[in-house]
Order: C-alpha cells, then structure tokens, then sequence
C-alpha cells in the first residue's frame, strides 16, 4: 500500500515579531526577544490510504497544527510532506492543484467555518465549478447528488446556512469537502461542537462515506471515547511532539507511554460507576517556553534524572507500535 | 428543622418565555429533589431546558423569561415568591452556582483577591485580612498551587482550568449547602476536567454539600453523581438511582442516548443513532415531546405521559411504552 501522506520530521514553528515598541526599547538597550512557539516539532508519520487515523492530544498540543500543515493550510517550517510519494515543495503546478483538491479538511464549528451570506447551492457546487469537475448546466444535479449524500434534503439548497442546525451544518460542511472528489479527510475537532444524539449521526454518516468511497480520514479529537471507536491506528501527541503511535486496540488495552496512561485514566466512562477521579498533576505547559527533555516530565509519575536532560526518541517497541519514553530502555 | 428535608424540593416547576413568536415553554413541569450530600446529574441536549431550571433555582431567569408555576423549597422555605433581597442573601452565600465560561464570571480588571474578598464581605461582617485569610483557603483548598500569590493575578493570567478552580473557591467561601453547576467542565481539556472531578468530589464527601451536575456528557455524570434526571424538551423523561437509569434504561430517549456514546458500543460498528433532532420550543410535538424520534411510538403518544414507576418506585419514567429489558 501506498502511503497517502507521509511527513518526515515536520516541523511548524509561529514567529511573534517585535512591534515599534519594543524594536524602540531595544535601541534604547532594552533586550526584548522574539518568541518563537514550537507548535509541531519534528512529527514524522505515514497515512496510508484508506486508512483512518486519530490524532488525539489536550488543546496547545498542536493537533490542529499538524492537521492544517497536512491538508496545506500551513506551510511546514521545516521537514518534508510527500503526498502520494511527491514531495508537496517539488510538486508542478498541476500536481500541487490535484493535492489542494484531493485534500479537504471539516472544522469544528461549522457557523464560523461557512459562509453566512452564501446559499448552500454556493457553497457546495462553488469548489466544483471553479475546478471544472462538473459542467455549469449539471451542478444543479451535482449539488443534490452531494446533499442527498450527507442525508440533506436537496429542497433546502436554497437556503443560507443560519436556516440550519448545528448537525445539518457540519453536514454541509462535509458536502463542501466531498464536492471536489477528494481522496482524503482531515477531520478537525468536527463533532465536537455538537449534541450527543446528532454526534453519533454524524459519526454514522462519516463510517458510511468512508465506505462508498474509500476515504482515509485524519481525525483529530480530544474525545478518547470517539477516536477509539472511530480510527483504527492513534497518534498521542503532547506539547508539540508525538508521544505514542498505536494500533487502536492496542493502545487502549496497553498504553506504553505514561502520559497515555494518563490521559486514558482521566477518561470518564459511561461503564465506570462511581468513579473514584485521580487526577494528573500540574497544567499544560506553554510552548513557547517547554519544559527541557522530556516535555512530559514535569508532570510524569516515573521522571528520573536522564528525562530533565535528554529528550526521548520515538522509537519502535513493538511491531507498528511507536513510543517515546525512556522507560522503554530500562527492561 | 428536621434531618429529613431534602436541601433542595422542586414541585411541578414551570418557566415559560413570553416572546413575540409565542410562548417558549423551556421548563414544563419539572420536579425533582436533592438530598443532604447528594450529587444529582441533570442531563440533557441543548434546549432540554436543564440550564433554564438552574437558572429557576437561583432565581436569575430574565424576562421574558418567568417562573409560570410550581414550587422551589429550600431547606423547607418556599423560595419561588421570595423577595429580591431574600434571594441575594441566599445566592452567593447558601446557593452557589458555577457557569461554564470561567472568563464570563470573573471581572477581568479586578485582581482574584478584590473580587473573592468582595464576595466574603458581602454576606459576612468581617474586616479586610480575615477576608483574605479566607479567601486563600478556599484557593488552596481547590488545589492553586501558591494561593498567596495568586490572589495578586488577574483573571487572565490563569489558565482556562485554573480560572475554573477560581470559580469553584468563589462558589465555595460560604460554604454553600448546594452547588448548582452548570456545564463547568465542558470547556476544559480531559485531564483537566478529571482534576476538577477530583476536586469537587471530594468536596461533597467531606463537607456534606449537596450539588447539582448540569451537563449534556453521560459518561461525567456516570462517574460522579448518585441520581439523575435525564430531561427533553422541558420536561424530566426519566429519574432514578444511576444504576438504575444507566444499566437498565425505561425511556426510549434515555436508551438512545446511552446507545450513541461511542464508548459503549462495538469499535467499527455503526452507531445506534436517534434519528431527527430536538424540537424547537415553539413548536413543540403534540403529546409527547419525543415522539416524532421514538422507536416505540404509536397512537396514544399523542397525549402526554403521565409519570409511572414499571420496575422500581424511585426509577420513574414519563412514557407510555417503557423498555422492559435491560439496556442494548
């Protein structure tokens, strides 16, 4: 199998410059540094195709970073994204137009991510027009083709998008996203926003589509419950870095990284009655200013000397089983 | 006062929304009660009317918004008709609420210190430094790290889970004897929502305080509370034991809820979905609210359910054709 997305060593980095204020403070002796956050350092993954996969992380870890770097929102700072084998910075114009397209990414809120003055007819069959993928007498048909698809009533095309609920919305949403044919779904945070009742239709409609058209998906979700259910490999990250990369079943059954450990524990469970909650200590910290070594080590139950220095490596424990703790050099 | 009062009776509560499109009736009929200690998980989807009934309690609903009908008893007082003044000496000091936005609730230009001494001293006649001693227990006592220190920051130099914690202490300086929290972990990452969990669970065992869990999450709600109402379109559908309205459900809506958590059902397998959405309050479904999405419904849904108890006394159930087995 093909990898349908392949990053090595990728790299996302924001740059906050110094305003007139504090270039005028430095003239005059003052020492104000810009401050760089490392939001995606050095992430290396391979999507298959028809693969679906999970990237799951709490807020600042960077999960959305990466999402918009793999669907080309963001260009990487460094490091190398190949899209079907090509190198996305090599690519010639009609290659990097045929990647733009086959891409397509969801939001989580689909009120701020639609536009308010557009009717959905516009909204869906305007991708497709400007790429030529349907002749301008067939979008009509093409648009309830794609409505119909979502489980929207194509008689609603005319309407604007505040006619909606939030389910219907993130519903077309995801008709936008299949307009232009794509071959791979970048999921961001997408049934987050709304009622469980509706999350599960919307979960339901994505494992259909995946089905009648043999999508992969990159899902990116804090719901550990969701993601379990959904992907079949998962991707942990924390602070920036991937932490742990696990066949679902596995990592729910054996999570090896500690900082998985915990995240699983914090999970409330609809089975677990009762609960006695332990928490994890300590916050998330900045990343403009992470912790040295191992990020997670502030926070870790099983720090030791060597995690304060010398940041571990992502290294495979298992077959197809990735983690990054110095633990694993002990047994 | 004798032991058996529950701290918290609501009767047939009803809080209607006069607009101009029509009565909005977002609560219809709600009772329920919650013991000394008790933890009670309200649960619903958006516009079930469960943050509009923690509004009723606290009495901040605004017009058009009016309690219609019903009682609330407080302790044994009824404190539906209660004066404005009554009520402001009752909330802050014997009711607390918690909102969901954190940064909502606290002033941003006041320090963490002018706000919680304010809040000691307005129902307490005590000077300035007992104030404040006060205040940097309930800090510490909500896990802040330096609570002495803290007091000196700014709402916005806290991070989301810790302006949370904030929140929790404010709710907590006069011991209240019930917290009624509306959503308060929604907003916050995983493990900071078990730390806060952790937190307010503790504070229930030790101090006897009862509380309210107003949340559209199940799965929290299973963890922490000992009853739970699960509530549609203004009205409660189902309230019982935990163990009793999450293994063995008796209204359809609760079924279908528990069935869509991902969590409980096969990894890859479609899940079990309640097709259709809520309806709007306007516009409400003639009988039973839910029967337009209901699997069992038929001919008599068209008029509204009266409250039974088919298998247990205090596992009560709105509907004409509970389930009978335990749950999917």
């Amino acid at each position: 199998m093909t990898a349908m997305i392949e990053l090595e060593s990728v790299s996302k980095r924001f740059m906050k410059r110094l305003d007139v204020a504090e270039k005028l403070f430095n003239l005059m002796g003052g020492d104000v540094r810009e401050q760089t956050v490392h939001a995606v350092d050095k992430v290396s993954l391979a999507i298959a195709e028809g693969e679906v996969v999970g990237l799951v992380g709490e807020s600042g870890c960077g999960k959305s970073t990466l999402g918009r770097v793999i669907a080309g929102i963001h260009p990487s700072s460094d490091g190398t994204v190949r899209f079907k084998g090509h190198d996305i910075e090599k690519m010639s114009h009609a290659e990097a137009k045929e990647w733009a397209l086959q891409v397509q990414m969801i939001f989580q809120d689909p009120m701020s991510s639609l536009n308010p003055r557009l009717r959905v007819r516009d909204i869906i069959g305007e991708a497709p027009a400007f790429h030529g993928l349907v002749k301008s007498n067939e979008l009509d048909d093409y648009v309830d083709d794609m409505m119909l698809r979502v489980g929207l009533d194509p008689s609603f095309r005319r309407r604007f998008p505040h006619q909606f609920s939030g389910g219907q919305r993130q519903r077309i949403g995801i008709a936008r996203a299949l307009a232009v044919k794509p071959a791979f779904l970048v999921c961001d945070e997408a049934i987050a926003a709304l009622d469980v009742s509706i999350q599960a239709q919307v979960i339901n409609l994505f494992m259909r589509l995946r089905a009648e058209l043999g999508l992969t998906y990159l899902f990116i979700s804090h719901d550990l419950g969701v993601v379990e259910h959904l992907s079949e490999r998962v991707v942990i990250m924390y602070l920036g870095r991937v932490v742990e990369i696990a066949g679902t079943e596995e990592l729910f059954a054996r999570p090896n990284h500690p900082y998985t450990v915990a995240l699983l524990g914090e999970v409330p469970r609809i089975d677990r009655r009762g609960q006695t909650f332990v928490p994890i200590k300590g916050e998330i910290p900045s990343p403009i200013n992470p912790p040295s070594g191992c990020h997670f080590h502030p926070r870790c139950p099983h720090a030791m000397e060597r995690c304060r220095v010398e940041q571990p490596m992502l290294r495979e424990i298992a077959p197809g089983r990735y983690s990054a703790c110095h633990l694993n050099d002990q047994s | 006062m004798a032991s058996n009062t529950p701290t918290l009776l609501v009767e047939d509560l009803k809080t209607y929304f006069y607009t101009k499109a029509g009565v909005a009736k977002a609560v219809d009929g709600v009772s329920f009660s919650v013991a000394k200690g008790e933890v009670l998980g309200l649960v619903g989807e958006s516009g079930s009317g469960k943050t509009v009934t923690g509004f009723s309690i606290i009495g901040l609903v605004d017009p058009p918004g009016k309690v219609a009908g019903g009682r609330i008893l407080f302790n044994g007082e009824d404190i539906t008709g209660a004066s404005e003044e009554r009520m402001r000496r009752l909330r802050g000091s014997r009711i607390a609420m918690i909102f969901q936005d954190p940064m909502m609730t606290l002033n941003p230009v006041l320090r963490i210190d002018t706000q919680m001494i304010e809040a000691v001293q307005a129902h307490d006649k005590v000077d300035r430094k007992t104030a404040f001693e006060r205040s940097r227990d309930a800090l510490g006592q909500v896990g802040i790290p330096s609570p002495e220190e803290r007091l000196k920051a700014y709402p916005h130099q806290f991070s989301g889970g810790m302006r949370q914690r904030v929140a929790i202490a404010i709710a907590l300086l006069h011991k209240p004897d019930l917290i009624i929290a509306d959503e308060p972990t929604t907003a916050l990452d995983v493990t900071i929502q078990g730390q806060i969990l952790y937190e307010v669970q503790k504070l229930c065992r030790e101090r006897g305080m009862s509380l309210i869990w107003i949340t559209h999450d199940l799965a929290v709600v299973a963890g922490l509370a000992d009853a739970i109402c699960v509530m549609y379109a203004g009205r409660i559908v189902e309230t019982g034991a935990i163990a009793q309205v999450i293994d063995q459900p008796l209204h359809p809506y609760t079924h279908g809820l528990i069935g869509s958590v991902p969590s409980h059902n096969r990894r890859g397998q479609p899940l079990a979905q309640i097709p259709g959405m809520a309806p709007s309050l306007l516009n409400m479904p003639q009988g039973c609210a839910f029967h337009p999405r209901c699997p069992r419904a038929d001919a008599k849904c068209l008029e509204i359910p009266g409250v039974t108890t088919p298998r247990q006394p205090d596992h009560r159930v709105r509907c004409f054709h509970p389930h009978a087995g335990a749950a999917a």
